[in-house]
């Protein structure tokens, strides 16, 4: 009997390595989340990966902050925060020669975020446009092209704004014609009073799928702040739903993701990176079920179809690319004070 | 030993798991959230020591103050409305529902308690729309002509919190009325007193513990909920999780969050102090 158990006992030893399964930590936004996005590459690498959303650098960097050196491996992050990530020490350096930033659009390989003294620390990953999303059939699509109709009393009680403050603030200094890379001590005072009344107008400031929830309900009738990204899930049930880049221009967000400082596992971080970047992955990521968006390589249009590139707009990227501007990329002081005009907005 | 110190050292040895619990998992984590919530940010570093700064400014800012406020009064709201709602229900359930059938009725009250909370907030969200089941039927009857705006509101927050706490408060105030002798009642009659002399000054003193501990579990949760303000108030204002949860989840300032969370904690415990006299959580 004790040796039948013992030889059980020996039989699982050795099998376990066989099934064992390493995991990958990354920490990521919800559209990393699809199962069609992660699970091709846990069946390729035998790998479980342990997702965590977060929102906002500030608080993706504070939860590195409290975590110890190899508790994750891989970090999503705004293109325009790369900076402060790697002075923070959190992200490591990535090999450039192994990305294949050459297929990407020119204008999302970003070196000027993704590389810190000529050293590479992160990629683009995907990218799109706050601007504004709308009902077609409720409001004239040619008010949309200009932002001050948003606050000329003709939809008041009609529009929603994504809650977040960077993009919106952003958008609401290209109304008062100031570039969101102006954005600073000195000019955010400029922006509160439009952006109170731009609340006034508003019916609802709401997250994601709140906000997809009202446009789609026709609780409110314009986002602030949408874009292909709120409209794209929709785009198939809601065909009225539409966006466009305003006269003033819109803002661009992209978004990134490197290898976190510290990882036990730099190698498999890599892959993912990698995977992350490749004409699947992309193709997968710009379709999330979470948002939609531009895939940073162009090769991934070879596996998109023709409805999906229609939704994200693929054969105008080169006109939309040039009238839209990177999010502000406030100082700390800064970014605190356009936090607490937001709340102080919030809660008017 | 004596028999008398050795039902004692029992008694210390069957307590201690549960203090030792209390200690590490409520009195260590709260003494921590305290201290954090005297230090102050630094750029992104917090930096430790005596600084009352938060709280100087969850009172001196008006933002944060209102957030304070807008919690208090939803909270008080919802609390009022629920058991308005509960104590006839209960009272139903408790006193006309054959007692067969009385278990049935619970079930059938405490039945949404089985969906998950968000997406009963966003089935809500759903009805109170301006398309939805609600406005539908309102100008369907030629009651209003113009939907109402009822989603993204201060109203809405409460109706989704009253649905939730009045099958709370039903259950409480059921476990009170029913254990309630009718010889009370019938005793008061037969002294002289009507019938709504009888519910005044009899039925409902007597109601009043469970009531209470129903209110002040109604009370705790909702103050301290952040899911329900979040989807169904739309952003229209904050409430002091909401805040929290921006201070936490988006600007990293815990000791902020910490000073806010000790102010919660706070008027909870005024709460706690204002109704203690009726409190029975045995009956939760």
């Amino acid at each position: 009997m004790t040796q039948r158990a013992l030889t059980a006992l020996a039989l699982l030893t050795l099998a376990t390595p066989a099934f064992a399964q390493d995991t990958l930590n990354a920490l990521v936004w919800c559209d990393h989340t699809d199962p069609a996005l992660i699970a091709p590459f846990e069946e390729k690498y035998n790998v479980k990966v342990n997702l965590k959303e977060f929102e906002g650098t500030a608080a993706g960097l504070a939860i590195l902050d409290q975590s110890q050196p190899g508790d994750w491996d891989v970090m999503v992050i705004d293109s325009v925060d790369v900076h402060r990530a790697v002075e923070a020490g959190k992200l490591a350096e990535l090999p450039a020669d192994k990305l294949p930033t050459a297929d990407f659009f020119p204008e999302l390989v970003m070196a000027d975020n993704n590389t810190v003294d000529g050293k590479t620390y992160a990629v683009t990953e995907k990218f799109g446009y706050n601007t504004t999303s709308y009902d077609k059939t409720k409001v004239d699509p040619a008010d949309m092209e200009d932002m001050a109709a948003l606050t000329s009393g003709k939809y008041d009680g009609k529009i929603g704004i994504y809650d977040y403050y960077l993009p919106v603030l952003g958008l609401v200094a290209l109304g008062q014609g100031i570039n969101t890379a102006d954005v600073n001590a000195d000019t955010l005072p400029k922006l509160q009073e439009p952006l109170m009344a731009l609340r006034k107008a508003s019916k609802q400031v709401s997250d994601v799928v709140s906000s997809q929830t009202a446009l789609a309900t026709g609780d409110v009738d314009i986002i602030v702040g949408g874009g292909e990204w709120l409209t794209a899930v929709l785009a198939k049930d809601n065909p009225n739903l539409d966006w466009t880049i305003p006269k003033q221009g819109g803002l661009r967000w992209s978004q990134s993701i490197g290898v976190v400082a510290g990882t036990a596992k730099p190698d498999l971080a890599l892959e993912f990176v990698q995977y992350i970047v490749s004409p699947e992955g992309q193709a997968a990521l710009a379709q999330s079920s979470c948002y939609w968006g531009m895939p940073a390589n162009q090769k991934a249009g070879d596996l998109l179809s023709a409805e999906a590139k229609a939704v994200l707009r693929w054969d105008q990227q080169p006109d939309y690319l040039k009238r839209s501007q990177l999010y502000p990329i406030p100082d700390a002081a800064t970014d605190t004070a356009m936090q607490d005009m937001w709340t102080a907005m919030l809660n008017q | 030993m004596s028999l008398a110190s050795q039902e004692r050292t029992l008694a210390r040895g069957l307590v201690a798991p549960a203090v030792l619990w209390t200690l590490a998992f409520f009195v260590v984590p709260f003494l921590a959230m305290l201290a954090l919530s005297f230090a102050h940010m630094e750029g992104r570093k917090i930096v430790q020591g005596f600084d009352p700064g938060n709280y100087l400014r969850a009172f001196g800012d008006w933002s944060q103050l209102k957030a304070l406020i807008n919690s208090v009064e939803i909270t008080l709201t919802v609390t009022v409305i629920s058991v308005l709602l509960a104590w006839p229900l209960a009272a139903i359930i408790a006193w006309r529902v054959p007692q067969r059938f009385q278990r049935l009725a619970l079930l059938l009250a405490v039945l949404p308690f089985w969906t998950s909370y968000v997406v009963r907030s966003y089935s809500w969200l759903l009805v109170l729309g301006k398309n939805g089941v609600i406005n539908q039927a309102l100008m369907g009857l030629g009651i209003v002509a113009e939907p109402l705006a009822l989603a993204s509101t201060r109203t809405a927050t409460v109706i989704g919190f009253v649905h939730f706490f009045v099958m709370l408060l039903t259950l409480t105030i059921y476990a009170n009325l029913v254990q309630l002798s009718p010889n009370y009642a019938r005793a008061a009659q037969d002294l002289g007193a009507g019938r709504w002399a009888t519910f005044a000054h009899v039925i409902l003193p007597l109601t009043l513990p469970g009531v209470i501990t129903g209110a002040f579990v109604t009370f705790v949760l909702c103050i301290g909920d952040y899911i329900t303000p979040q989807i169904l108030g739309g952003n229209t204002e904050l409430t002091l999780p909401q805040l929290i949860m921006l201070q936490m989840g988006r600007s990293g300032n815990f000791p902020m969050a910490s000073a806010l969370s000790v102010i919660l904690m706070a008027v909870v415990s005024l709460a706690y102090a204002g109704c203690s006299r009726w409190l029975r959580l045995d009956r939760v």
